[in-house]
């Protein structure tokens, strides 16, 4: 970002704001120019949004669905998307609370044991979803809609019949404690840990080849395929990557209220698709940056903590997001316009 | 009916001075920083097939795009049977009777024949289709062209060529007057290609004006009046396709003398074995008890129809197309049924026709292209991860051998030509140290100057030891720069030829003998 704003202000001597408006936008995306709108809209609507505590609210609201979009990046990055995000969300949350609080039960010493065994069969359970869908897409060639459509309905149905639609009490205070209110030097462990999936993901992304794949994969699969890629293994890592973010999210979501719930998430995969679509992650795979999905999924939370304390209604808020998506596409579209006209 | 009185009228005037068809006058057309074409004049007789020759980004696709009235020119005149006229859209110039078929063809897939001729301008009855009507005038019309197409047939079942057909009826919608066709024999078989020609002659005695790019001599030499060269933009000459050598038109193109475009060969003594498929037959049965050997530091060339299995033959050597029966080996070790993933570790590359669809991520940079298959390994990776500074320092060094214009690594890949689109995916031939390479089709829509430097490249790595493979259905290819060739008839190797074998008539014989017998 910093070496772009540098270099962006003096590439063009020719034309005035309008040109250089144009430049800007065709290098960075539209996602700028909305996070400055939004920041004087609503420091117009409300003196509390921008200040410091407000921010870091915004930050700590946001960990939720940045880590579910960057697993949703991945599933966009190889020319799919995943639709079962939310579920993965939710069935790791009633996995996960059930069965660390029976443990608790059986053996309320053994707190930490809880703790970890509830968190692993809680991710493997939202894992399993991803294992699903990556079989669907990789080795029977169904598309993502289909797959991931069908098991959000199935891991929907399942967390619901394994908890009755009642939410799943009876975790270990320690849990929430530390995963859900903790903090570790001044950062609140929600956030220490998205910070750490982020930087293991990028590093995974771009200082590997497997990281490169997906890329590869999204971009052109024949060429791939001829390339020497073992296609099929990498969309299957996709679907299992996106249902991993999505049940650490789940976790660290059950942390923080405390219960396990089988209605979280439901919003996940249009926020989660929006947040990656904002930051230009392209729908035709191949073309998307992880620093930017990071940008996008806070842009979100920005837009929902600002339209909460301009107290704007909460149905009303699904109406602004979807429209936000829908510009987004669109801004997207007349920005290749430009690169077309700018290069040809 | 119409058509043919406006055509003798205009050969009756023709007799003394030729009025142009349709002439442009100082066409310039600027993009935000190129200038695509640069006053050129152009005149287009009626009853001429008139090429249109030049190097890629000549401006040949410009000046087409606005001859069809899909491009506006920045400045300059057109002028139909004398009169200025402004082309704003493509229909606008098919209502004057100027249509043109661009490679990418503008079919709907879903759709039949007789609906996609018609789409657009539907006739109706009573504000509904009137469907009767639609099947009566398709029928037509496929009719006077003599094509053989069911107009009921939907046009994802076609061939290629077929479809082409359609693109070209379609163009007789309305009353033809010019007709412009890109390229229309790339993915055309030899007898597809002759019944093209023949309508093409046919055009041409009902005074249609034809103006046609090719890259191929051979075509030129068949179906040309007059050849328009245009090199950067420029225009430079027009010249009687009589008089016209081949010397001529290449040196009209690029500007500078090319003796020959196919290098010296040179070649070293063959080595050892390198690859030896026996008796291959592939699960599509697109390839047929096929067999053959490549030695080290030869060039094998494989020749025959589009479909004949030949490009499928080492598709399946190399583990892109399942195998049924046969063995495969490379090295003396075993390969039959390998992925490609390890065929490549194992030193053998295949590089493939269709570099849009199925060689290059057009949306990413020039550096990952070219890095892809070799990320394993160094320079391009260590331990684990990737090198960053490695890989960057391998890829500037290939792009500069290779003469990438321009040389911007970071750029992507669909913002640049045709020809250094084949250079980036080319460049990976030289990433690793193979053994054995198959060029599927290398200049395939590449202009003289570029295939020039290709054959250069690909007979040094012979030199260097490597085993090449050329697949192509260009001839000239096969005559000059192979050592030994293989043709294929329907999925089998029907005739192997060694070197002194390798004239345009044998070759050819073994394209069709089957059917002669």
């Amino acid at each position: 970002m910093a070496e772009q704003s540098v270099t962006a202000p003096n590439a063009p001597a020719i034309g005035g704001i309008g040109n250089l408006t144009k430049r800007l936008f065709v290098k960075l995306g539209i996602l700028p120019f909305l996070l400055f709108i939004a920041m004087v809209v609503f420091s117009l609507l409300s003196e509390n949004f921008l200040t410091l505590q407000n921010l870091m609210n915004v930050l700590r609201q946001s960990v939720y669905l940045m880590i579910v979009a960057l697993g949703q990046m991945m599933a966009l990055l190889t020319g799919g998307f995943d639709l079962s995000v939310g579920t993965a969300l939710a069935l790791s949350s009633v996995v996960g609370a059930m069965v660390m609080a029976a443990i608790f039960a059986i053996a309320p010493d053994m707190v930490w044991l809880a703790i970890a065994l509830g968190c692993l069969s809680g991710i493997l359970a939202g894992v399993t979803i991803g294992i699903v869908n990556g079989a669907g897409v990789a080795f029977f060639n169904v598309s993502p809609f289909m797959v991931s459509l069908g098991m959000a309905s199935v891991g929907f149905g399942v967390a619901l019949y394994l908890t009755g639609g009642v939410p799943v009490y009876g975790m270990p205070r320690a849990f929430s404690d530390t995963f859900g209110y903790g903090a570790l030097l001044g950062i609140p462990a929600p956030v220490f840990v998205a910070a750490l999936l982020a930087i293991a993901l990028y590093v995974f992304l771009y200082r590997t080849p497997q990281g490169r794949y997906f890329y590869a994969v999204g971009g052109n699969p024949k060429a791939a395929s001829l390339s020497g890629i073992n296609t099929k293994a990498t969309l299957f890592y996709t679907y299992v990557l996106s249902a991993f973010f999505a049940a650490v999210a789940g976790m660290l979501l059950t942390a923080r209220i405390d219960t396990g719930e089988a209605n979280i998430g439901a919003s996940m995969p249009l926020e989660s698709i929006a947040a990656c679509v904002i930051a230009g992650v392209s729908l035709r795979g191949g073309v998307g940056r992880l620093e930017s999905v990071v940008l996008g999924a806070l842009f979100i939370g920005l837009i929902q903590n600002g339209m909460n304390l301009a107290q704007i209604e909460s149905y009303l808020q699904t109406v602004v997001l979807g429209i936000l998506l829908i510009l987004a596409v669109i801004a997207d579209q007349i920005r290749l316009r430009y690169v077309a006209s700018l290069k040809n | 009916m119409l058509n043919s009185i406006n055509k003798q009228q205009g050969r009756e005037e023709a007799g003394v001075t030729p009025l142009p068809l349709l002439q442009t006058q100082a066409i310039t057309k600027d993009y935000p920083g190129v200038r695509a074409l640069d006053g050129v004049d152009f005149e287009l007789l009626a009853g001429e097939v008139h090429v249109l020759f030049g190097e890629n980004g000549a401006g040949k696709s410009t000046l087409i795009s606005i001859l069809a009235g899909a491009n506006q020119p920045s400045s300059g005149q057109i002028s139909y049977k004398g009169m200025p006229v402004t082309l704003a859209s493509v229909h606008d110039a098919r209502s004057l009777g100027i249509s043109a078929v661009f490679q990418e063809f503008s079919l709907i897939s879903q759709m039949t024949v007789e609906e996609n001729l018609f789409l657009g301008a539907e006739p109706r009855r009573a504000g509904l289709l009137d469907r009767a009507r639609i099947s009566r005038e398709a029928k037509e019309t496929l009719d006077e062209l003599g094509f053989a197409l069911r107009p009921d047939q939907r046009v994802d079942q076609l061939t290629r060529a077929e479809q082409q057909m359609v693109e070209i009826a379609k163009a007789f919608r309305s009353e033809l007057q010019v007709l412009i066709l890109d390229e229309p024999t790339a993915s055309l078989t030899t007898h597809e290609t002759d019944q093209l020609f023949e309508l093409i002659g046919g055009l041409k005695k009902r005074g249609v004006g034809v103006i046609y790019i090719t890259h191929r001599m051979a075509e030129i030499r068949r179906i040309a009046d007059r050849i328009t060269v245009l090199r950067d933009g420029r225009y430079i000459e027009t010249v009687e396709a009589a008089d016209a050598t081949e010397d001529d038109l290449v040196q009209l193109m690029t500007g500078r003398v090319v003796g020959a475009i196919f290098p010296e060969l040179n070649l070293n003594a063959p080595g050892d074995v390198v690859l030896d498929a026996r008796n291959v037959t592939t699960n599509d049965g697109l390839v047929v008890d096929a067999s053959l050997t490549v030695r080290a530091g030869e060039i094998v060339g494989m020749a025959g129809l589009v479909g004949s299995g030949k490009s499928e033959m080492m598709q399946a050597c190399f583990g892109a197309l399942a195998i049924r029966s046969g063995t495969v080996t490379l090295n003396s070790q075993g390969i039959t049924g390998h992925t490609p993933k390890r065929n490549i570790r194992d030193g053998f590359l295949y590089l493939p026709a269709d570099r849009r669809h199925e060689g290059l991520m057009m949306m990413r940079s020039v550096r990952e292209n070219v890095a892809l298959a070799s990320l394993d390994i160094e320079p391009f990776s260590k331990g684990i991860f990737i090198n960053r500074g490695g890989e960057k320092r391998a890829v500037e060094a290939l792009t500069t051998r290779l003469n990438l214009s321009p040389p911007l690594i970071e750029r992507t890949v669909e913002h640049f030509s045709g020809g250094n689109q084949q250079k980036v995916m080319l460049a990976r031939a030289l990433t690793r140290n193979y053994d054995l390479i198959v060029f599927d089709e290398p200049t395939v829509g590449v202009d003289v100057g570029t295939r020039a430097s290709i054959y250069e490249f690909i007979v040094e790595l012979a030199r260097g030891g490597v085993a090449i493979v050329i697949i192509s259905s260009d001839l000239p290819e096969i005559l000059h720069l192979t050592t030994r060739a293989y043709v294929f008839y329907q999925g089998r190797t029907q005739a192997e030829l060694q070197a002194d074998q390798l004239t345009e008539e044998k070759v050819l014989a073994h394209f069709f003998e089957k059917e002669a017998c």
